[in-house]
Order: structure tokens, then sequence, then C-alpha cells
């Protein structure tokens, strides 16, 4: 017997699964950088 | 190249590149997911579940670009010992592991409709997963290394040689399909095949697949430089943290021995 998938699950489902890790991604890594910057710049300022 | 190597000037061009690869990244990689899955034709035997190729294709990509990435620093890091080469590759591993998982996954979603199944242990899927672990292992390796080294020797130069050693799975990914019987299928682009339009994908599909490709190789790309920078702002504030309490130390010496 034939299951009846319906494809558009799937496609949701990857397509859900990839923006959320890929802009988690991004957003980690820019903070991160951001971050490290402002503490390079304290470290700086300090006498 | 030598010159690309001296941190200043990568952080010159590094501060405007990064934004940029981001921002033209996010918007080409969203462009062609929208057009390939909004407006890209169906396939005439896979139906609407071929739309997941716009996303699996490049994160398939980016994984080997980023071991390769990974092998090619570690040869310079090892090589020429350029201060840059060994960040370059450290910054490469956590996107080139993401993008890997994600081939995985969105394979495997694409599996169950297309084959049946979510997982089979064949050459391609193996070899891919073993690349998934040989990143966590460079990660491990890499983290666990000192950061106030010099490039290319003590426990740095492990990670390096590891890198390199790893760069053999690559070969292996991309033949798998040609070596072994897989339920996968084998390449559906080539060079040779985008040019002159005798590949087995039509246009229809080629045209959103690169503009994906290439918007994700654009993230990629942004986020390797926004870890590079995150390095490098770590180890300059550590050096000048060492170097103030060294002084420290060196006044309070001499203070002692004034007194």
């Amino acid at each position: 017997m034939r299951e009846a998938l319906d494809p558009w699950q799937f496609v949701t489902a990857a397509y859900a699964i990839g923006a959320i890790t890929t802009l988690a991604m991004v957003a980690g890594s820019w903070l991160s950088m951001r971050r490290a910057e402002k503490r390079r710049d304290k470290v700086r300022e300090i006498q | 190249m030598h010159g690309f190597a001296n941190p200043a000037r990568f952080l010159r061009i590094a501060t405007w590149a990064t934004p940029l690869c981001l921002i033209a990244g996010l918007l080409i990689a969203s462009a062609a997911l929208v057009w390939g899955v909004g407006f890209g034709p169906a396939d005439a035997l896979q139906g609407d579940v071929v739309r997941i190729i716009y996303l699996h294709v490049p994160t398939a990509w980016l994984g080997m670009m980023g071991w390769s990435s990974i092998a090619i620093a570690s040869f310079v890091e090892i090589v020429w010992r350029h201060p840059l080469a060994g960040i370059a590759a450290r910054a490469a591993a956590l996107p080139g592991a993401v993008f890997t998982a994600l081939c995985l996954i969105t394979g495997s979603i694409w599996g169950r409709p297309a084959w049946g199944t979510w997982w089979v242990w064949d050459g391609r899927l193996t070899s891919m997963l073993v690349l998934l672990f040989l990143y966590f292992g460079y990660m491990a390796l890499a983290g666990a290394t000192q950061h106030d080294e010099a490039p290319g020797q003590g426990q740095g130069r492990m990670a390096a040689i590891f890198g390199l050693i790893g760069a053999v799975n690559i070969p292996i990914i991309h033949y798998s399909v040609l070596w072994w019987n897989s339920l996968h299928q084998p390449p559906s682009l080539s060079v040779s095949g985008v040019v002159t339009g005798t590949g087995p994908m039509a246009t229809s599909f080629v045209v959103p697949l690169l503009t994906s490709v290439l918007g994700f190789t654009l993230i990629y790309t942004g986020v390797v430089l926004a870890r590079m920078r995150m390095i490098l702002a770590d180890s300059q504030a550590e050096a000048r943290l060492r170097r103030k309490a060294m002084a420290a130390q060196a006044r309070s010496g001499a203070l002692a021995e004034g007194w």
C-alpha cells in the first residue's frame, strides 16, 4: 500500500529548520563579535 | 597574499565586508528560496518535494567548502605561519559544521517522501556524517589549544594537521555516488552543463539554485569574517591584559627591591 504523504509538510519543515538555524548562527556570530570588540576597546581604555 | 596576512589590514577590510556579505547574502538567499519554492516548477517525478533542493544543495556545498577552507588555511598556517591562517581555520569550523548538519537534516527530510526512508547507510550519507564528526573533533581540538602560541607551532599545529588529514574525506563525499551504489542521485550540476545548458537539470531549476548557492556562500563568508574578528579581538584583549599584569608585577618587584 502506498502512503499518501503531503510534500508541503516536508518542504515546510526543511525550510523552517534551515531558516531558524541560519538566522541563529548569523545573529550569534554577529553578537559574539560585537561583544569581543567592545571588551577589547574597554581593555584599551584601562590605564 | 602575504600582505593580507596583516591583522590590521584584515580588520580594515573586514569592518565593511562583514555586514556587506551578511546583508547581501541574506537578501539573495531569501529571494532565491522564495523564487524556488513559490514560483519554480515542480519535478515531473518527485513533485513539490523537490523544492528542498534550493536549501539542501547550498548547505551540502558549504559543508564541503567549510572543510576545504580549513584545510587550505591549515596548510598556510603550517608552511608560512601566517598569523591569520590559524584564526581563519578556527573561524570556518562552526559555520561549516552548521551547514553540514543542515545538509544531513534537509536530506533526511527529503529522503522520507522521495526514497521512503529517513536514512540509509550508503556512501554519500555516511561520508557526510563523518564530515560532521570531523568538524566536532576539529572544534574540540582547536578549542583545547592555547591561544597565545605562535601560529603553526605547538598544540595549535595539531589542529592544523587534523584539518589537513580530514580533507581526505572531501573527494570521498564528492565521488561516493559514482564509486558505490546509492539511493542518492549522481551529481546534477557541472560547470560544462551549466555553461552549455546541456546538464541533466533544467534551466528553470538551475538559475534559482545557483542564486541560492551564491546567497548562502555570502552568508558563510560573512559569518567566517565575523568569527575571525571575534577571535582577533579576544586575543588582542588577552594580550593587552597580560602585558598590563606583567608591567604591574615588574613595578611591585622594583618597589620591593627599593624597600
